[in-house]
């Protein structure tokens, strides 16, 4: 007996936002690569802000030993995504090359204050050290490609260092960010530590930019607009960071920290 | 502090308990009649012919008159200092830049007294304080970074540190000298050029600095000193020759500045306000926590960016601490910056004043209590009494903007986590101060309070080995330490903040 064809089940395209998988508020979307995906407003960043603020303590408060692991419990989840994952980018070697740039990232966690941080000598009885603490809330704006690499790239160092991060998608390529939001929720990362937004860069980055309650922007990959998004952001003192789009350095951790020195009196 | 120390009423203090006048001689310093601009190892006159009188703010009495730097004039420093970069100072072997910077030091060494009379002259606080603190901590900072400048790929391994090139430096009225020191020394160290802004209203001892230059040989347009109001540093700020941008003062001009870089590509530090939260705990050492609350907020009139402006007491020891606190503002002596017995001179300037005056009233208008301590003010120049609030809630003024000035809002607070949270309800981030006996309750304390600078059982202490910098509104960047040479440094490989 022929079988009759069995029609799959396709997947509706949402946001990531506090570890769920909400519509956009507004209700509307947009077509790339061939699929409906959420067109995301400034409601949603404010939502999305919202729910990293909420997670970024405990994520920051987390051993880096923990975060360490946690971190490579998401390269464990790509890989085991990886069949899903090569049609959204370019391919298998673009979700390998991925998977190891987490695994490196998460041999940082607890290393980076050794690199980053000192003990300073100063002239006078006192113990003084200088430690790197997140910056807070990191908004990004995904590089448009590599897909799956490049939104990797930027999310690693902004994690392993205990902040939250709420991201523009690619917005030519969102499906690879959408597929990576189902593997972090699947791994252990806290729900609201990364927040996915899909949409138009042009509605959401100047929501980031301007938000008071974003500490760092990371601007790797603005193009044009990107003089009116650092106006915006000085209206709260951001840190704004120009990385690698498809990199790796400690110096890419570095620019999401704040680096904290503790003085206290030697004595009997 | 045992029970029965708390119940002892305190010593009456006697009405007339004075010193005999100790002042500290000011024939040492010997003042030009007027300044141009120190530009390519030159005195210039501003293209524009415009002085403007420099006083000293303990008696009005004018010092010196001062230049007015025009944008021309910013051009030819910033054109001077290019070309000492690239024909010169970036070449030159590290270790000679090294030297130099020790040079400085030494000189600045030598000659501390000079600059700790003209500092407190010109800025109106006390000699003890420049002498003490501001002049050999300048010394200190190039005798630090002198150190770095041969050994930059060391602090930053794998990243081949090189110089950016010119670096546009503004700095505030309240550490005049040591502002510069903090600017300069690292700038130098890592082999970039720079031009200089001094404060309006303090440009003296910068302007003395430039024969501290000379005597050292430092080669022409490596320093350049431009003086002028808020336009020269607008000036500085906009020129396309500068790569890199360190600005210390108001997060409102700081924000300014990084809006108006937006988009340029230059680098930029800033180190702006503050308001700090200095937490008490109810088994801290009383009388050291209140020496070190008088030192958080009334050392150097309170005009620092770090002082430790809104005290939070523990309920349970708010009346004995806020007696003992007014007990011992009772001696703090008020006046002459150059008597070597006073705690707390003069008001910076008479718009600096206006402003403490009118968060002061906004304060009591607002339901707070104030206290002053009986003390005469001098008639002339400005000043202002050691100031306490209490009853402050967290949604006045004056627990939420930065007053500049030696006021204190004391607010209370029941359990540590309670403290974080109100310490941690500013825009501002750059320090804060613990006092506790227990150990473990400083460090997680340090931990949550989100400020750049935490002082466990001390407070309003610096180092050129420490960094030093702001979290949030409070800037970015450090300065300070091997993390200060990193904005005056560019990098092999990416990720550089807006900060750098």
């Amino acid at each position: 007996m022929k079988a009759a064809q069995r029609l799959h089940v396709r997947k509706t395209y949402k946001l990531f936002i506090g570890g769920a998988f909400p519509r956009s508020e507004s209700g509307r979307t947009y077509e790339a690569e061939g699929q409906n995906v959420a067109r995301a407003s400034r409601k949603d960043v404010r939502d999305a802000v919202k729910a990293a603020r909420a997670a970024q303590s405990k994520w920051a408060g987390a051993t880096a030993y923990n975060r360490g692991q946690v971190l490579y419990r998401v390269a464990e989840m790509l890989e085991g995504r990886a069949a899903d994952l090569a049609p959204l980018c370019s391919g298998r070697a673009e979700v390998e090359h991925a998977i190891d740039r987490v695994v490196w990232y998460a041999g940082w966690a607890d290393k980076l204050a050794q690199v980053l941080g000192s003990s300073n000598p100063v002239s006078g009885p006192y113990f003084n050290f200088t430690v790197p603490e997140p910056t807070g809330v990191v908004g990004v704006l995904a590089p448009e490609e590599p897909a799956l690499a490049g939104l990797v790239s930027r999310l690693c160092p902004i994690l392993v260092g205990g902040n939250a991060a709420v991201v523009a998608a690619s917005e030519s390529k969102p499906l690879a960010a959408i597929e990576l939001a189902e593997v972090l929720a699947t791994s252990d990362i806290p729900g609201g530590v990364v927040n996915i937004l899909t949409g138009l860069k042009s509605e959401l980055a100047p929501a980031l930019a301007a938000h008071l309650d974003v500490n760092a922007l990371d601007l790797t990959s603005a193009d044009g607009e990107s003089a009116e998004l650092e106006r915006l952001a000085a209206a709260n003192v951001k840190r704004v960071v120009r990385g690698d789009a498809d990199g790796q350095s400690p110096w890419e951790i570095a620019a999401f920290v704040e680096l904290k020195t503790v003085w206290h009196p030697i004595g009997l | 502090m045992t029970e029965l120390e708390h119940k002892r009423p305190a010593a009456p203090v006697p009405a007339e308990w004075t010193y005999a006048p100790a002042p500290e001689g000011r024939e040492i310093v010997r003042l030009e009649e007027r300044y141009g601009l120190f530009v390519g190892g030159e005195w210039l006159e501003p293209h524009s012919g415009e002085h403007y009188a420099t006083i000293s703010p303990a008696n009005e009495e004018p010092l010196a008159e001062v230049a007015q730097a025009g944008s021309e004039d910013v051009a030819l420093a910033v054109e001077a200092a290019r070309d000492a970069f690239e024909n010169g100072w970036s070449r030159l072997a590290p270790a000679g830049r090294a030297k130099y910077l020790f040079r400085i030091a030494r000189i600045l060494q030598e000659r501390a007294r000079e600059f700790a009379v003209l500092e407190s002259l010109n800025g109106g606080k006390p000699i003890r304080e420049s002498r003490d603190v501001d002049v050999p901590l300048a010394a200190a900072h190039f005798f630090y970074y002198a150190g770095w400048a041969d050994k930059l790929e060391y602090a930053f391994p794998n990243r081949r540190p090189r110089p950016i090139g010119v670096a546009g430096q503004i700095i505030p009225w309240n550490f005049p000298l040591l502002m510069l020191a903090w600017k300069i020394a690292p700038a130098l160290a890592a082999g970039n050029t720079v031009v200089l802004k001094p404060a309006e209203t303090t440009p003296l001892t910068a302007l003395l600095f430039c024969d501290v230059l000379r005597q050292a040989e430092l080669p022409p347009g490596v320093v350049n000193i431009v003086t002028g109001d808020g336009r020269t540093g607008a000036e500085l700020v906009k020129h396309p020759g500068v790569d890199k941008i360190a600005f210390t003062g108001s997060t409102e001009v700081g924000k300014a500045i990084q809006r108006e870089l937006a988009g340029t590509g230059k680098k930029l530090t800033l180190e702006l306000g503050g308001k700090a939260a200095n937490v008490v705990f109810d088994d801290a050492a009383l009388d050291q926590a209140v020496e070190g609350i008088v030192n958080g907020i009334y050392f150097n009139q309170g005009h620092v960016c770090c002082a430790g402006s809104r005290l939070f007491i523990q309920e349970s020891i708010h009346e004995p601490l806020i007696a003992k606190l007014k007990r011992r503002l009772t001696t703090l002596r008020v006046g002459e910056p150059l008597d070597k017995n006073t705690d707390v001179g003069a008001i910076n300037s008479r718009q600096q004043l206006e402003k403490i005056r009118e968060l002061v009233a906004a304060g009591e208008e607002e339901g707070a209590e104030i206290y002053q301590p009986p003390c005469r003010l001098p008639e002339k120049g400005y000043w202002f009494a050691p100031t306490v609030f209490t009853n402050v809630a967290q949604s006045y003024r004056i627990a939420q903007e930065e007053i500049f000035g030696p006021v204190l809002s004391t607010l209370t607070f029941r359990t540590p986590e309670e403290a974080v949270e109100k310490a941690n309800n500013t825009a501002y981030g750059l320090s804060a101060g613990v006092w506790t006996e227990k150990g473990s309750r400083i460090l997680w304390m340090a931990q949550h309070l989100r400020a750049g600078v935490v002082w466990g059982n001390t407070y309003n202490r610096f180092d050129p080995a420490s960094p030093f910098g702001g979290y949030k509104e409070s800037g970015f960047g450090r300065e300070g330490g091997r993390h200060g040479l990193e904005p005056y440094l560019q990098f092999d490989g990416k990720a550089e903040t807006f900060g750098g």
